[in-house]
């Protein structure tokens, strides 16, 4: 998926270096044509450049990085990590062994639905299963901390299921950064 | 995200007393055909110069209609409006078809102090059932004449009244910045006289009297993480409990006022404790893998009710205060959770969900029969009053939360809307 998205990106960038003077890629030997095989007209030949591999901000930030990522997300009732958020903890498991000085708060949230201290243990729930898939990807259990917010503290305000979904979440809040 | 971090660590905190003029307004959304009618006439009161800020034969008329017990007689319907006994013409009062009726007047005491006379006359057998002579202040008017109440519903329906008491419940309101601010506030049982006793920029939850209605204990989660005060309503100091890693919650008092059960996570899941307010000691009463919140003590303070999800799906549970093994004690439907026991022990309040809609229903101890009371989607926090006779309880209406109170037989519901932000968690206080 993500190979598939950079390659996307690549074939952007090169018809837009080959199509336009201002970039100064499409002068050479006047081409007009730099389609996506690119190089076949008039001996010119365009590249891509894949700029990921040279992001300059901090690593948490870098939207191509699962690191980006840091809310987790539930079903109803439901404290199981999804499959899809696999790589996810991964990568912040692996930056927070990788980084010493790295703490994070492992903050478990619940939809409105229900009692709230009920909500509260449910959301420690959330938060603790997330803490010891960080843990088990050798985070180190002094360097994450759970904290169970219940519904205290909604991110969408409806009282409906696509407000609902939103709310029923884990965040990983890194203080210092 | 950023955002976040901020209300974490940066958080702003005050505590205050300070009284508010917004009051709740009460409206009764159903109510029941076999209300006794009653007439309530306004109360002279010539002798005082200036007249009173009170209209206490007003304060009283709404106390009972509130109840859904009692309907009171529209002033525009009195044929008379009698002061003493000398000037009651029972006929009259049979005729417009009421079963009782009230008469009062206020005069001037020593010392710039007033005296509240009334009566209550049985219409039919033309006599007084009580007359009283009460004390009072011109900022006491208000408590003079929730005493009134009580003593007239005490008379007619043989129950104890509730209406000197006052009720507790958590608000939040977005602030002019746009970020949300918590209270815990405490209001007469009427709405009035609405005082705040403690705001914060971080959640605050899970209000508990203490059996004498001098103190309340709440969760707050000020620095980020929770923890448990107990708070002097009097003088607004307040203690901070011994707070531990993971949850520190669902604060209930016990009846003697000697001990608290809470719910600590610090052995790993929520677990039941038992704090000793003496002695500052915990004891752990629940040991299960699972959630366990939520705890309740039976009026004889040896039982705790509690809600647990050990069977897969959070239901009620009994336990000894002393230890052992838990009972369940709800079996019917998926959810039941945060129960409290009626003042009598019989029954217990809860959250009950019915095809994906939490409404409060009562259990019978005894029957095992569940009552469902309300028809809400999101119907929380039940709190019965101390006489039993109503259950206040967190509605949402529209898009926000209010407050609302249904009779503990479901007949009579009412809504109390208070001005701005969202109002939940009502908590109604002991007998003063």
């Amino acid at each position: 998926m993500k190979t598939y998205q950079k390659l996307i990106f690549s074939l952007f960038l090169s018809s837009a270096l080959a199509g336009c003077s201002m970039f100064g890629g499409g002068d050479v030997g006047g081409g007009t044509n730099g389609g996506v095989n690119g190089g076949a007209n008039g001996g010119a030949s365009t590249e891509g450049i894949d700029d990921s591999d040279y992001y300059a901000g901090h690593p948490l930030d870098n939207p191509s990085s699962p690191l980006s990522t840091k809310v987790i997300y539930f079903a109803f009732d439901s404290t199981t990590v999804e499959p899809e958020y696999g790589p996810v903890l991964a990568a912040h498991g692996a930056y927070l062994a990788a980084n010493a000085g790295v703490f994070v708060m492992v903050e478990g949230h619940a939809d409105e639905r229900g009692t709230r201290e009920y909500n509260v243990a449910l959301s420690e729930k959330r938060a603790n299963t997330v803490q010891n898939l960080l843990n088990l990807q050798g985070a180190g259990s002094n360097r994450t901390e759970a904290v169970a917010l219940g519904e205290e503290k909604p991110v969408a305000m409806g009282h409906d299921e696509s407000a609902w979904h939103l709310n029923r979440r884990v965040e990983l809040v890194y203080p210092a950064h | 995200m950023k955002r976040t971090i901020k209300s974490v660590f940066f958080l702003s905190f005050m505590l205050s007393f300070s009284a508010m003029g917004a009051a709740l307004k009460i409206e009764i959304t159903q109510g029941i055909s076999s209300a006794q009618p009653i007439a309530i006439v306004p109360f002279s009161s010539q002798q005082i110069l200036g007249g009173l800020a009170v209209d206490i034969a007003q304060v009283v008329s709404d106390d009972l209609a509130r109840s859904g017990r009692f309907k009171p007689l529209a002033r525009t319907d009195m044929l008379s409006k009698p002061s003493t006994s000398e000037q009651v013409n029972f006929r009259n009062w049979q005729a417009l078809g009421q079963d009782n009726l009230v008469i009062g007047k206020v005069t001037p005491n020593v010392n710039g102090m007033l005296e509240v006379q009334f009566q209550l006359f049985d219409v039919y057998k033309g006599e007084q059932l009580i007359g009283f002579s009460i004390p009072t202040s011109h900022s006491g008017l208000r408590v003079a004449a929730h005493r009134m109440s009580d003593l007239i519903y005490e008379k007619l329906t043989g129950q104890k009244g509730a209406f000197s008491t006052r009720m507790a419940y958590v608000t939040s309101m977005r602030d002019v910045m746009g970020k949300l601010e918590y209270k815990v506030q405490v209001a007469d049982a009427d709405g009035y006289g609405t005082k705040t006793i403690v705001t914060s920029t971080e959640p605050i939850m899970s209000p508990s009297w203490s059996p004498r209605g001098d103190k309340i204990s709440y969760v707050s989660y000020e620095g980020g993480r929770s923890s448990i005060y107990t708070q002097i309503l009097k003088t607004g100091q307040r203690e901070k409990l011994r707070s531990f890693k993971g949850i520190n919650g669902a604060p209930s008092w016990s009846p003697d006022g000697s001990q608290l059960a809470l719910t600590l996570s610090k052995a790993g899941s929520a677990d039941i404790y038992i704090y000793n307010v003496i002695s500052r000691s915990f004891r752990r009463l629940t040991k299960s893998y699972a959630i366990d919140t939520e705890p309740d003590w039976s009026p004889d303070g040896r039982q705790i009710i509690f809600t647990s999800d050990r069977g897969g799906k959070p239901q009620i549970y009994r336990i000894s205060v002393d230890g052992g093994e838990a009972v369940r004690v709800t079996f019917e439907g998926s959810y039941n959770a945060r129960a409290s026991y009626s003042p009598d022990g019989k029954h217990i309040t809860m959250v009950h969900r019915v095809q994906g809609e939490y409404r409060i229903a009562t259990l019978d101890l005894k029957t095992g029969l569940t009552n469902i009371l309300t028809d809400g989607r999101l119907d929380e926090s039940p709190s019965y009053a101390p006489n039993g006779s109503m259950i206040l309880y967190s509605t949402n209406d529209g898009l926000k939360s209010i407050l609302a109170a249904v009779s503990s037989d479901g007949k009579v519901r009412q809504k109390l809307r208070l001005q701005g932000g969202e109002v939940r968690e009502p908590a109604w206080s002991p007998f003063k």
